[in-house]
């Protein structure tokens, strides 16, 4: 079953046509690989699946938890939707505990009212109990237990990277959008990080989507790939299609390349 | 986290026994009306700091039209308390609803700005306002309200100041708090999580005019007279700088702020010359060894949290 439909989608930034033509389909399940060169419109397209752009022609279909278009995306209605995301540059609540951040993850999944927290009336302590019990819980997954207390900002590096999709996870999205997740990792972190989302697939049921320059992870764990380049999507298929695929090493080396 | 421990029936039992000494010490004449004067700016002082402190400190918008809140609950309540007849306790929520109903349609409109641009709209707001009962006969204009009957006592005074606190720090505590802090800690992160970040910012531009309304009905309720002059622009900065110094983003640090530049400003009423000097002095002191302020962004807790495992208190 397809949960991502792209058709024909555009974005324009003025004369920049940032993301031209592109058509793409994502399978339930599936760890979909986005690379291409620096520029290519990979950002832009996560921004548009997430609403943060609108899109100035084409259109994506989410069919998630219930079938939805670009056309009632918003950013904050993404996770109703089932779709999370992290950021390229880390996007966490510095001044926030690493508790704090996964408690906002769960945002969407809280509901009692403004006169209910004024008042500490019975459904807030009911409410914030179960969340914080999730949220410790998945903290624990994350092996982030020890830190809870900590302020985001204090955590290394790659605690900041994982603290950031264990956030996006709280949000219970059924497609998760990861923009770099390797970014800035050393060869060590990068192995571990394939191995986390290996398991976070198997472990929450969901569907993958990536931006990764790191081929090392992109091969290992991508069952398919995307490839961006001027903002065409010019090469799509299995890792080692991908490989071998001439256009694909072109935009990377350039046209004299053999 | 259970709504009645130990903790909380001190902390009430502490609170019931502060008024009482207070009640107290008024009606033996032992605190005389200049030091009732005192406490009745500071009580106003607080709740004004905690209500923009919501706004500026934890939400992150930074305003400067919060005296127009508390312009409009002031007038609100004398009219309908020296005009209308009406017992105070309406009176109060009246001018917190109005004040709050003002903070939504001026809120709606700003709110997309961001930083300076905001700054400007809601100074400008707070002209319009001023501007506004300077021009309207019906509320004295710029001759002021006179008799205003004075209903503000050290009970009302107490009792409004404490639930003010309380019920900010409740919200603050939930996950609409929480969401407000995330729009202050990263706004496009905050959206991506699900957070409707400009119904959070008029949420909580609401509920800081509403509270700033209420302050503005006790302040009219006490001095008999008020006037448009008295709700300017320097009066936003001054609850701005209370806000500041305290810590934005600290409740207690809004408290202890209120308190101390209110004590510094009538102990320096007796040199008029240096007044403003010295005032300026301890503010420049104050931002250049300790620019979060006083507290920070952290509370002051009598009661200390387990620091187990708090890697936080290092940082």
């Amino acid at each position: 079953m397809s949960v991502l439909k792209v058709s024909n989608l555009s974005r324009a930034f003025g004369g920049i046509k940032a993301v031209t033509d592109v058509s793409l389909n994502v399978e339930e399940g599936e760890i979909i690989g986005l690379i291409g060169p620096n520029g290519a419109g990979k950002t832009t397209f996560f921004n548009l699946l997430t609403g943060i752009y609108t899109p100035t022609e084409g259109e994506i279909e989410y069919d998630l938890n219930s079938k939805v278009t670009s056309k009632d995306f918003k950013p904050h209605k993404m996770t109703g939707f089932g779709v999370a995301r992290t950021f390229q540059n880390i996007r966490l609540f510095q001044n926030m505990t690493v508790l704090e951040n996964v408690l906002i993850g769960f945002h969407n999944g809280m509901n009692y009212s403004v006169a209910s927290s004024f008042f500490r009336l019975p459904s807030f302590y009911k409410e914030e109990e179960e969340t914080h019990d999730k949220a410790l819980k998945l903290l624990e997954k994350f092996n982030l237990i020890d830190k809870k207390d900590a302020f985001a900002r204090n955590l290394a590096y790659g605690d900041q990277r994982r603290l950031e999709i264990a956030r996006a996870l709280a949000a219970n999205p059924k497609l998760l959008l990861l923009d770099e997740p390797a970014a800035g990792m050393n060869p060590k972190e990068t192995a571990e990080l394939t191995e986390l989302i290996k398991w976070i697939r198997k472990t929450f049921d969901l569907t993958i989507i990536l931006i990764e320059h790191d081929m090392s992870l992109v091969m290992n764990i991508c069952e398919r790939l995307f490839v961006f380049d001027y903002g065409h999507l010019i090469a799509s298929g299995l890792p080692d299609e991908i490989q071998k695929n001439e256009r694909v090493i072109k935009a990377y080396l350039g046209e004299d390349a053999n | 986290m259970k709504g009645f421990n130990k903790k909380s029936i001190i902390a009430i039992a502490a609170l019931i026994a502060a008024y009482i000494i207070g009640q107290v010490l008024i009606s033996n004449g032992i605190i005389d009306s200049y030091i009732q004067l005192n406490m009745i700016i500071i009580g106003i002082n607080i709740i004004l700091a905690v209500s923009l402190n919501l706004i500026t400190g934890f939400t992150g918008q930074f305003t400067l039209g919060h005296a127009a809140f508390m312009a409009i609950g002031a007038y609100v309540s004398a009219i309908f308390t020296a005009k209308l007849g009406q017992p105070f306790i309406v009176a109060i929520i009246a001018a917190g609803i109005a004040a709050a109903v003002a903070g939504i349609i001026i809120g709606i409109p700003t709110l997309r700005l961001k930083g300076d641009y905001l700054a400007i709209a809601t100074l400008g707001f707070g002209e319009i306002v001023r501007i506004l009962a300077l021009n309207i006969d019906y509320i004295g204009g710029a001759i002021g309200f006179n008799d205003i009957p004075q209903y503000t006592n050290w009970t009302w005074l107490f009792v409004i100041t404490v639930i003010t606190v309380l019920l900010i720090s409740n919200f603050i505590k939930s996950y609409h708090g929480r969401a407000c802090i995330s729009i202050r800690e990263n706004e496009i992160a905050a959206e991506a999580m699900g957070i409707n970040t400009t119904y959070y910012k008029v949420l909580a531009f609401a509920i800081g005019a509403f509270f700033a309304g209420i302050a503005g009905a006790l302040y009219a309720n006490y001095f008999y007279f008020i006037k448009p002059d008295s709700f300017g622009f320097m009066k936003s900065i001054d609850i701005l700088v209370i806000v500041v110094f305290g810590g934005m983003g600290s409740i207690t640090g809004s408290i202890v702020g209120a308190i101390v530049l209110s004590v510094i400003s009538s102990f320096l009423q007796s040199i008029p010359d240096l007044r403003m000097v010295i005032y300026a002095v301890i503010l420049f002191l104050i931002m250049v060894y300790k620019p979060t302020g006083l507290m920070g962004k952290s509370e002051f807790k009598i009661f200390k949290k387990g620091v187990k495992g708090n890697v936080s208190s290092k940082g």
